[in-house]
C-alpha cells in the first residue's frame, strides 16, 4: 500500500473549449492534510471537481488508493470514500439540518450505522445538534460550512476534500472549522483543502502545493515553501 | 501630449454594491498598460465603463481629448476605441472576413465596403488568420476564436485596444504567439489597456500596472514594484493575522509557517 490514498497524474480539464488544466499532478497522503493555493483563475476548483467526479477529466488519471477512478461519476466515488464539500456549500436551503446530513449518508461502503455517523458530527459540531430541525438556509454563514463538512463526514469518507474553508466566513468560525479538522486529521482522516489564505493553508498543512496557470507551480513542506519567493511569483508573475 | 485616456474619480454602483469607486488614472499614448486584480475587483465593469456599455454615475473619462462618458458604445468606437470580449462573441454563420468586415465597417472611419475588407484583411493577417479567412467563425478552434476577437477589434483601426482575457485558455505555444502579437499591435502605434489572469505574461508585457481591489485602485506602478508591493501581496495571498492569531490562540494546530513575501 503506498502513502498515497489520492494521486493525481497529468490531469487535464476545462469547460467547453476552454481548457483550464494543464497536466497537473499531485498526491493527498494518508492521514495528512494537504493543501492547494493559487491566485483566482488558476484552477483550484476545477482541479478538485475533476477529482471529486462533478466535471469529467479530458485526460490524465485520477488514483484512489490502487484503483483507476478517473471516469466514475460523482455519487459512485462518494460511495468508495470520497467526498467533496463544495465551494459555497451547496446546501439544500429549504431542507433541514437533519436532512441535510441524511443525505450525505448514502455510502454503501460505510461500517457503521446511521446513528453512529450522526453521533460523530453531532459531537464535533454541537450546535448542529442544536439546530437539526431548523433549514439549513436560515443559519449563518459559519453554521453553513459546518453542515457542508458534516454532511460530507456523513458518507464515512477516507478522504474529505473540502474547497475554499474559509472564504465569507468570520475569524472566531475559522478558527473553530481549523480546530474541527485539525480533529478529524487526528482520527485518521485524509484532508484535501484549498484555502485562499495562503498564510492559513501552510500553518495548517502537512504538504502543499501552489497551482498557478492550471498547473503546479511549485510545492513543499510549508516550511519551505512559506520561506521562498516562488509564491509570490506564483501569485503576481514577478 | 494629450492623453491616450483618462479617468477621474469613475464610480458605478449596481444596488448596494460599489462595483468601480472613485478610480482615475492616466494612459499616455503607446503605452500597454496592464489591468489586475482578484475576481470580482471590477475589471471587466471597468472596460464596460469605458467603452460606453454601463454609464457610470459619477466621474468623467476623457479618450484622447474628447469627453466619452455616458456616449453609447458604438460612437465610442468610431472614436478609435475597440475591444474584445473575455468569452469570445465571434458572428458564428459569417466567415472570419466577414467578422473582421464588421470590425472595420463600424470602426474610427465609416469605410467603404471594398476598403473595409482590405483593412480586414491587414488585421486577419496579423494576428495570423490568412489562411483561414474563408471558414466560418464557429469552425475556428478556441485559438482562432481568441485570435479573430482580436482581428476584429484591430480592423477598426482603433487608438486604443482595450483586451480582456485574450490569452485566457490558450497553450504555451499559442500564449507566446499573441503575445508576439499584442507586441507588434503596439509597436504599430496602438495604445492598449490589458486585462489579463497570466501573470507571468501581463507583468512582462505591460509598461506600467494597475491594480484593483473591491473596485478601487490598490496600486499603480512599474510591474516590479506593484508585485513587491505588500498591499497588493496581501490582496492576493490573504490576510497573514488571521494566521499569526490561529498560532497565538492554538500553537498545536499550527506549524507556524506564515508566508514569508
Amino acid at each position: 500500500m503506498s502513502d498515497a490514498l489520492l494521486s493525481v497524474e497529468g490531469l487535464e480539464a476545462g469547460y467547453g473549449e476552454v481548457q483550464v488544466l494543464w497536466g497537473l499532478s499531485l498526491k493527498a497522503r494518508r492521514g495528512q492534510l494537504t493543501a492547494i493555493v493559487g491566485a483566482n483563475g488558476a484552477g483550484k476548483t476545477t482541479t478538485l471537481r475533476a477529482i471529486a467526479g462533478t466535471l469529467t477529466p479530458w485526460g490524465g488519471r485520477v488514483m484512489f488508493g490502487d484503483e483507476d477512478v478517473t471516469r466514475l461519476p460523482s455519487h459512485v466515488k462518494a460511495g468508495r470514500g470520497l467526498a467533496l464539500v463544495p465551494e459555497g456549500r451547496q446546501l439544500f436551503s429549504a431542507m433541514s439540518v437533519a436532512e441535510n446530513l441524511e443525505l450525505g449518508a448514502f455510502s454503501p461502503h460505510s461500517s457503521r450505522s446511521y446513528a453512529e455517523r450522526l453521533n460523530q458530527v453531532f459531537g464535533l459540531f454541537p450546535r448542529l445538534a442544536e439546530r437539526q430541525r431548523q433549514r439549513a438556509g436560515t443559519l449563518s454563514g459559519g453554521e453553513q460550512q459546518m453542515v457542508a463538512i458534516a454532511r460530507g463526514l456523513m458518507s464515512d469518507p477516507e478522504i474529505l476534500i473540502i474547497d475554499e474553508l474559509s472564504l465569507g466566513l468570520a475569524p472566531v468560525v475559522v478558527y473553530q472549522l481549523l480546530a474541527t479538522l485539525k480533529q478529524l486529521k487526528q482520527a485518521g482522516l485524509t484532508i484535501l483543502l484549498v484555502e485562499q489564505n495562503v498564510h492559513l493553508a501552510l500553518a495548517l498543512s502537512d504538504y502543499a502545493y501552489v497551482i498557478a496557470e492550471g498547473r503546479i507551480f511549485t510545492e513543499g513542506q510549508p516550511a519551505e515553501l512559506a520561506a521562498k519567493p516562488e509564491i509570490r511569483r506564483a501569485y503576481l508573475g514577478l | 501630449m494629450t492623453a491616450m485616456l483618462e479617468l477621474d474619480r469613475v464610480t458605478k454602483r449596481f444596488g448596494g454594491l460599489l462595483a468601480v469607486n472613485n478610480l482615475s488614472f492616466v494612459m499616455q499614448p503607446g503605452e500597454i498598460l496592464g489591468l489586475i486584480g482578484p475576481n470580482g475587483a471590477g475589471k471587466s465593469t471597468l472596460f464596460n465603463l469605458i467603452n460606453g456599455v454601463f454609464v457610470p454615475n459619477s466621474g468623467r473619462i476623457v479618450f484622447n481629448g474628447i469627453d466619452i462618458t455616458g456616449e453609447k458604445p458604438f460612437l465610442v468606437a468610431h472614436h478609435g476605441l475597440a475591444r474584445t470580449h473575455q468569452i469570445v462573441q465571434p458572428l458564428t454563420n459569417m466567415t472570419v472576413l466577414e467578422n473582421c468586415t464588421v470590425g472595420a465597417c463600424f470602426g474610427r472611419e465609416d469605410l467603404p465596403l471594398h476598403r473595409a475588407t482590405e483593412a480586414a484583411r491587414r488585421a486577419a493577417a496579423l494576428v495570423g488568420l490568412d489562411d483561414r479567412l474563408h471558414m466560418l467563425a464557429l469552425h475556428l478552434t478556441i485559438a482562432g476564436k481568441k485570435r479573430l476577437e482580436l482581428a476584429r477589434a484591430l480592423a477598426a483601426q482603433p487608438k486604443l485596444l482595450l483586451l480582456d482575457e485574450v490569452l485566457a485558455g490558450l497553450n504555451p505555444t499559442e500564449v507566446e504567439h499573441m503575445i508576439g502579437v499584442i507586441r507588434r499591435i503596439r509597436d504599430s502605434g496602438v495604445t492598449i489597456l490589458i486585462i489579463e489572469h497570466l501573470m507571468q505574461a501581463i507583468m512582462s508585457l505591460s509598461d506600467r500596472i494597475v491594480v484593483l481591489n473591491y473596485g478601487e485602485k490598490l496600486a499603480e506602478g512599474l510591474p516590479a514594484d506593484v508585485a513587491r508591493d505588500p498591499q497588493v501581496i496581501e490582496a492576493y495571498l490573504g490576510d497573514p493575522k488571521l494566521a499569526m492569531q490561529l498560532e497565538s490562540k492554538d500553537g498545536g494546530a499550527s506549524h507556524g509557517n506564515a508566508a514569508n513575501v
